[in-house]
């Protein structure tokens, strides 16, 4: 005998301005089954839920409907109020008359009328409900970070001062990222390789880090708490042990062709190098495309001069899988190729360069030894032109980014500073669209620019570049003064947008977790969970997620990191106990249900089952119910009806639409 | 035909939203007969944002654009200034009514030195 409490909420005038919710819960009080029903302004005030902990005891309830917001907002408040008074958790179901009702209607009389249909959908479903017990899951106390640049360095940091063990995998044959190849930092002007050089030691001795460079994550399997990650370390070709990292195989090395890509291309590296003087591991790699004995089978030369014997060519990948309980995304980015804006002729024209051509150009240890001079014939640029917002903020039918990439216009700032600053008597012009400086110390950084460093601003956009002579032709508008105008520059930079680092649709894919059209990662909640992923057990940190800057990367790592620790911390989970079963009467193991699990969590074995009257052996799908999410793609896939999810039968789904249709 | 909402018929004539203008002035930037015209590209889409299309009819910029779609080309927001220009140029046209023309005017146009693609493009333009 079922005995059902119905709560209506108003949720201030959310629902009540457009359900007449004082008839919808008298209504719903008269339906079979129902004995107890009410109104209430804010169901999940402390009012509103001592008034179901009340009606549960009073009443004797069996079950009860909350017509209220969706089930994402308040179902866990309502199910912990049924809990302090007895009832089983999940013997109480939400009808969703704020989300799916009151928001999306206008007039009254069609909204109470659908709120009531949602309680009777609600009803129908909660009358086929049985008592459900979560089950607990074991959390491995280990976090993998992916990704070795600033963000994935701090969070790794961070977990590993918390106490527990922390595995960097970074796909570069160093850790350090982006923020390595920089020259300044904006807006204190204080020199990226000094301020991160000492993380990245600190990562590399931290007793509970351990990095894996040259490395891939190939597979990531199981849950929140419990996932297993296969790992690939791709052949140095150096054994990573015995190289004391002298340089001598780098020195020797015949082939010299390569372009080194820590230097954008503008300096040239040996087939066996090390990207930077202060990369981490500080042990050189071959690159096999490059390397003259793997090309042609003849030189050797790095084996033969190498003390230590660490040069090995039959060195293998070696792949290793691990067990981690949470995972932080710090995939980082990559500046867009300036190649589709043809008005630029970056491809043909040397001294058309992006911005992080200029951070190695203006670099100490970068090509040219910090020595400022343009690519083409090595002088000194005395007339310099910064073009923002190239790829950004593209509308309609472009084929760049809608977004603000948000970082160009203070590392122009930075980058027009430093040109003044080497040479007084240049002459550098910055066109905008807009400056965008939010930050502490931003604006003032960029009014610096003009007021102190006389750098000329200029509203309005660069429409083409045409080398002339020696010089670039600049013609561009100047939008306050409404005129065309033609400038003769020595050098062209080009803020290019940012955009995801090129492997991290792949990542997401690997992981499950949502991307957005532009290929960032989507946090559970815009404001209010900005470092999570909606997958359980997936963390956020820097450029993978949005536009950021270093400080805001850093503080973005920190937070991911504390969110991590917080999972890591506790010794087990509850589980979900709404995931799927199989009837071994229906089942005749046909795996399809196997097929489109995606978490890999049903197995088949051979049960004893009743068929036609005898015992026979047969092959049966077994759901492993600590990998099961319940996400329901087995049941509507099992071509026998076998399969079904707990607290979302078949029945129970039938049932709210025959209320609904009723 | 014409409304009473000019801003609407270019709207309708151009199949672009020139509200989508940022004004960064890339079309100005771009243009070659920049120094021909009164007002300029970037001005042409704040105006048909804006819809101010009575300030653009009489303009010379409407008879000064060469057509070359350098703007169309290189506008970061898609807002094709030199449709935009067209647009204006059409609406205008097409206001003063004297330039219509008919299937049955064709055939005595027709000489042997007269591109198909131009009676094409002269229907599209006249014959609405």
């Amino acid at each position: 005998m079922h005995r059902i409490g119905v709560f209506v909420c108003w949720c201030g005038s959310n629902i009540a301005a457009i359900v007449d919710v004082k008839a919808v819960a008298e209504a719903l009080g008269k339906e079979p089954g129902v004995v107890f029903s009410m109104d209430y302004q804010y169901m999940c005030s402390e009012g509103g839920q001592g008034a179901i902990r009340a009606a549960i005891k009073e009443h004797e309830l069996t079950g009860i409907v909350v017509a209220s917001c969706s089930p994402r907002m308040h179902e866990n408040t309502f199910r912990k109020a049924a809990a302090a008074a007895g009832l089983n958790p999940f013997l109480v179901e939400i009808a969703n008359i704020r989300e799916q009702c009151s928001w999306i209607h206008r007039d009254k009389t069609d909204a109470t009328e659908k709120a009531l249909i949602l309680g009777r959908a609600a009803i129908a479903k909660l009358m086929l409900n049985t008592p459900l017990q979560a089950g607990e899951s074991k959390v491995v106390k280990r976090a993998l970070v992916i990704g070795g640049g600033i963000a994935g360095l701090q969070t790794a940091l961070d977990i590993a001062d918390a106490g527990f063990k922390v595995d960097v995998v970074e796909r570069k044959p160093t850790i350090g990222g982006k923020m390595a190849q920089l020259d300044k930092t904006f807006p204190t002007l204080d020199c990226a390789a000094c301020i991160l050089t000492p993380k990245m030691v600190e990562a590399a001795q931290h007793e509970n880090i351990t990095l894996h460079t040259y490395s891939q994550v190939e597979a990531v399997s199981g849950f929140v708490g419990n996932f297993t990650a296969t790992i690939r370390k791709k052949a140095r070709y150096v054994d990573e042990k015995a190289c004391t990292g002298c340089g001598d195989c780098m020195a020797k090395c015949p082939s010299k062709k390569a372009k080194s890509e820590f230097d954008q291309g503008l300096k040239n590296r040996p087939a066996i190098y090390i990207p930077f003087a202060q990369a981490i591991p500080n042990v050189p790699v071959i690159d096999t495309t490059e390397c003259i004995k793997f090309k042609t089978g003849k030189c050797g030369i790095c084996q033969k001069i190498c003390q230590a014997k660490a040069v090995d060519y039959e060195q293998q990948d070696t792949v290793f899988k691990e067990s981690y309980g949470a995972i932080i995304v710090a995939t980082g980015f990559d500046t867009m190729s300036p190649d589709k804006y043809g008005e630029f002729h970056y491809e043909e024209y040397p001294d058309v360069i992006t911005s992080l051509e200029f951070e190695r150009l203006c670099n100490a240890a970068g090509p040219t030894g910090g020595h400022l001079v343009r690519p083409s014939d090595h002088k000194e640029p005395k007339k310099v032109v910064f073009v923002q917002c190239v790829g950004s903020r593209n509308g309609g039918d472009c084929d760049g980014k809608t977004y603000c990439s948000k970082i160009c216009c203070m590392y122009t700032a930075k980058h027009a500073m430093l040109t003044r600053e080497k040479y007084p008597d240049s002459e550098v012009y910055v066109f905008y669209i807009d400056v965008r400086t939010p930050g502490k110390n931003f604006d003032e950084f960029q009014r610096r620019a003009i007021e102190q460093y006389d750098v000329h601003y200029i509203k309005g956009m660069v429409g083409q570049v045409e080398q002339n002579g020696d010089t670039l032709t600049v013609q561009a508008s100047d939008l306050l003064n409404d005129k065309q105008i033609i400038l003769d520059a020595d050098l062209v930079v080009l803020a290019m947008a940012v955009q995801p680092e090129e492997g991290a649709r792949a990542i997401g894919t690997m992981l499950t977790a949502s991307m957005d059209t532009n290929d960032f990662f989507t946090e559970a909640h815009p404001k209010l969970r900005p470092v999570e992923s909606p997958t359980a057990g997936i963390f956020l940190s820097g450029l993978c997620q949005g536009p950021k800057d270093i400080p805001e990367t850093v503080a973005q790592a920190g937070a991911a990191a504390s969110k991590a620790i917080g999972l890591l911390a506790k010794d087990h989970l509850v589980t979900n106990p709404c995931v799927a079963g199989s009837s071994n009467s229906l089942c005749n193991g046909c795996s399809m249900c196997e097929n489109v699990c995606p978490y890999g969590a049903i197995g088949y074995e051979d049960q004893q089952v009743v068929r036609d009257g005898k015992r026979v052996m047969a092959r049966q799908a077994v759901v492993n119910e600590a990998v099961c999410q319940g996400c329901g793609a087995c049941t509507v896939t099992c071509p026998s009806g076998a399969m079904d999810l707990k607290g979302f039968s078949t029945r129970q789904i039938l049932a709210e639409v025959d209320a609904i249709c009723r | 035909m014409h409304s009473l909402n000019p801003a609407r018929d270019i709207e309708r004539i151009s199949g672009i939203n020139a509200r989508r203008c940022m004004h960064c002035g890339k079309c100005s930037a771009s243009c070659p007969a920049f120094h021909e015209m009164d007002i300029h590209p970037h001005q042409v889409a704040g105006m048909v944002a804006d819809g101010d299309i009575e300030g653009l009819a009489n303009c010379k910029t409407l008879w000064r654009c060469l057509s070359c779609f350098a703007c169309v080309e290189r506008c970061p927001r898609d807002v094709q200034p030199a449709n935009l220009i067209e647009a204006v140029r059409l609406w205008q046209i097409r206001r003063s009514g004297e330039n219509h023309m008919h299937p049955q005017d064709i055939p005595e146009m027709l000489d042997d030195e007269l591109p198909q693609q131009a009676i094409v493009s002269a229907m599209r333009k006249y014959a609405k």
